[in-house]
């Protein structure tokens, strides 16, 4: 199936409660396929096509304060519009899982693949300082995998998650094993583990309350030391990445999603060609795994990060190298797909440095 | 082993559909299958190919910049495919609206009046799968019998009183390829 349907179908069955979204090329198979699966019939999901981008990530912001677990999904300029959520709901510390299947940009751009939402996802993209867990898939079974994962990690740490994804794992087709079928949580089971949420304390207790708002200077600034305490440890415990052929490797790629794919098939037509080269593939985008590419410069003699951009995550792998060994960007724009062969003669020119 | 395809022609030429029954043929054999088409705004009668992959290991690259195997119905996609195929690689084309034919010769050249045959026999609806029948006739990556399995997989169930009919037309593709 495509990756697209692989996410709507792992939702539905790894206890998904509620998917608001709005269409949009090259993602509207996962609203399309969770219309035609009706869940809302089975587990009791609830699918909801709003009226906006804005709408859809206010929804989730409402499910996700009681406890739920509720997600949206959309390409590059919709997820732009839903970037002051996020914010809020980061501020707030509500997990929730949003997709991102990119397109070329800026602007409306073009619907063809790109990766050149890694800045916006990575490094902010709302405002404030805030982190969004950060997962790039590589396959469709990866698609599938990652929501329950995303998920499990938005909950850990309260922290919105996103999977950046693109058009081309998207629409492609693979072999997949869908996840065993879970059942949605009941309200207790709710209750009992997101103490936060506003589940109704029936007079019980005190009143859970879910804002991003602290006017006092004082209090805010406790609020984003916790936060931060927070992306540290995720940082600290979160970091997952895939490594091939890295052992004897003189030359790394570092590529993620749709990227990797093609790095991997150049790592094996440069060793064809006598550059023992190795292949880094961040699974997180955030936490970056910084430590990883740290040590691997005392190893290889050049890097190539290969992005299906202009140049975004060269910058977290050059302030890993510390300026040791060179480092050096290839891509293509504008929903271009970089050939295997063009980034081989790229990698080349690192090796005749 | 591992079979790069590039299947090319117009929207509405069941392109897309001929690659997926491919695909999900490889699938039933147990095989590792990537299907990625070149998604667009095109419609019918714009173009439209797709890229599939068939293997025994895990597939690398969706992406490729060289194919195996190119499978071309019109004259865009023969003047975009051509070039594209490995040396020692395989090009099947239906000649139909052909006017420049291929020259290279350090590749097989394939050719099938599926268009031609699927008119005269009332087979249009079930054009590609004469093609694909070619295709198999050329290069057995996957069986007959996976294909129509494939069928049945993909097809809804009230079309699946057509699946015979869809046979027919692989085994004619069969008959039908020719060298040149």
């Amino acid at each position: 199936m495509k990756g697209n349907e692989a996410i709507a179908h792992a939702a539905i069955r790894t206890g998904c409660d509620g998917y608001f979204g709005y269409p949009i090329t090259p993602q509207s198979e996962i609203l399309e396929t969770l219309a035609a699966e009706k869940p809302w019939e089975t587990t009791g999901m609830v699918v909801l096509q709003a009226e906006s981008e804005t709408a859809s990530i206010n929804m989730v912001y409402g499910g996700a304060a009681s406890g739920k677990r509720v997600m949206t999904s959309s390409s590059s300029p919709g997820i732009s519009l839903m970037q002051e959520g996020i914010s809020y709901m980061a501020g707030a510390e509500l997990p929730a899982l949003i997709v991102n299947v990119s397109r070329g940009g800026p602007g409306l751009g073009t619907i063809q693949p790109s990766q050149a939402d890694y800045f916006q996802t990575v490094k902010g993209g709302g405002h404030g300082d805030y982190r969004l867990i950060t997962l790039a898939p590589a396959s469709v079974q990866e698609m599938a995998d990652f929501v329950d994962l995303a998920f499990t990690l938005a909950f850990r740490y309260r922290n919105p998650a996103m999977i950046l994804s693109d058009g081309a794992i998207g629409q492609m087709m693979e072999k997949v094993v869908l996840p065993e079928y879970r059942p949605r949580r009941t309200e207790e089971e709710i209750a009992a583990g997101c103490p936060w949420a506003t589940t109704g304390r029936k007079g019980l207790r005190s009143p859970n309350i879910i804002t991003s708002l602290g006017l006092r200077s004082e209090e805010m600034e406790a609020i984003n030391l916790r936060l931060q305490a927070k992306y540290r440890e995720i940082e600290r415990k979160e970091v997952r990445y895939e490594e091939y052929l890295t052992s004897d490797a003189e030359y790394l790629i570092v590529a993620f999603g749709s990227a990797a794919r093609i790095s991997k098939k150049v790592t094996s037509l440069a060793r064809e060609a006598g550059i023992k080269a190795g292949l880094l593939r961040p699974i997180t985008l955030w936490p970056f795994p910084s430590e990883r590419i740290a040590s691997l410069c005392g190893q290889v003699k050049g890097i190539l990060s290969l992005e299906i951009n202009a140049g975004q995550m060269v910058e977290d792998i050059r302030l890993a190298a510390g300026g040791r060994i060179p480092v050096r960007w290839y891509g293509r724009l504008g929903g271009i797909i970089p050939e295997p062969e063009e980034v081989l003669e790229e990698l080349k020119k690192i090796a005749a440095l | 082993m591992t079979h790069e395809f590039i299947l090319s022609g117009f929207g509405g030429q069941g392109v897309l559909s001929m690659g997926k029954i491919l695909a999900y043929a490889g699938l039933m054999e147990g095989k590792e299958v990537t299907w990625m088409p070149a998604y667009g705004p095109e419609q019918r009668g714009g173009t439209a190919n797709v890229t599939v992959i068939i293997s025994d290991d895990p597939v690398s690259s969706p992406i490729l910049s060289t194919y195996d195997t190119a499978v071309v119905l019109n004259q865009p996609s023969l003047d975009k495919f051509e070039s594209k195929v490995k040396p020692g690689g395989t090009l099947i084309y239906d000649s139909y609206g052909i006017n420049v034919p291929p020259t290279r010769e350090d590749i097989s050249v394939y050719r099938i009046d599926a268009m031609e045959k699927a008119a005269e026999g009332d087979m249009l609806k079930v054009f590609n799968m004469i093609v694909l029948g070619g295709v198999l006739k050329i290069h057995p990556v996957v069986s007959l019998e996976s294909v129509l399995q494939a069928l049945r997989k993909t097809l809804p169930e009230r079309h699946h009183h057509l699946i015979p009919q869809n046979g027919q037309a692989l085994r004619l593709g069969m008959d039908l390829v020719r060298e040149g």
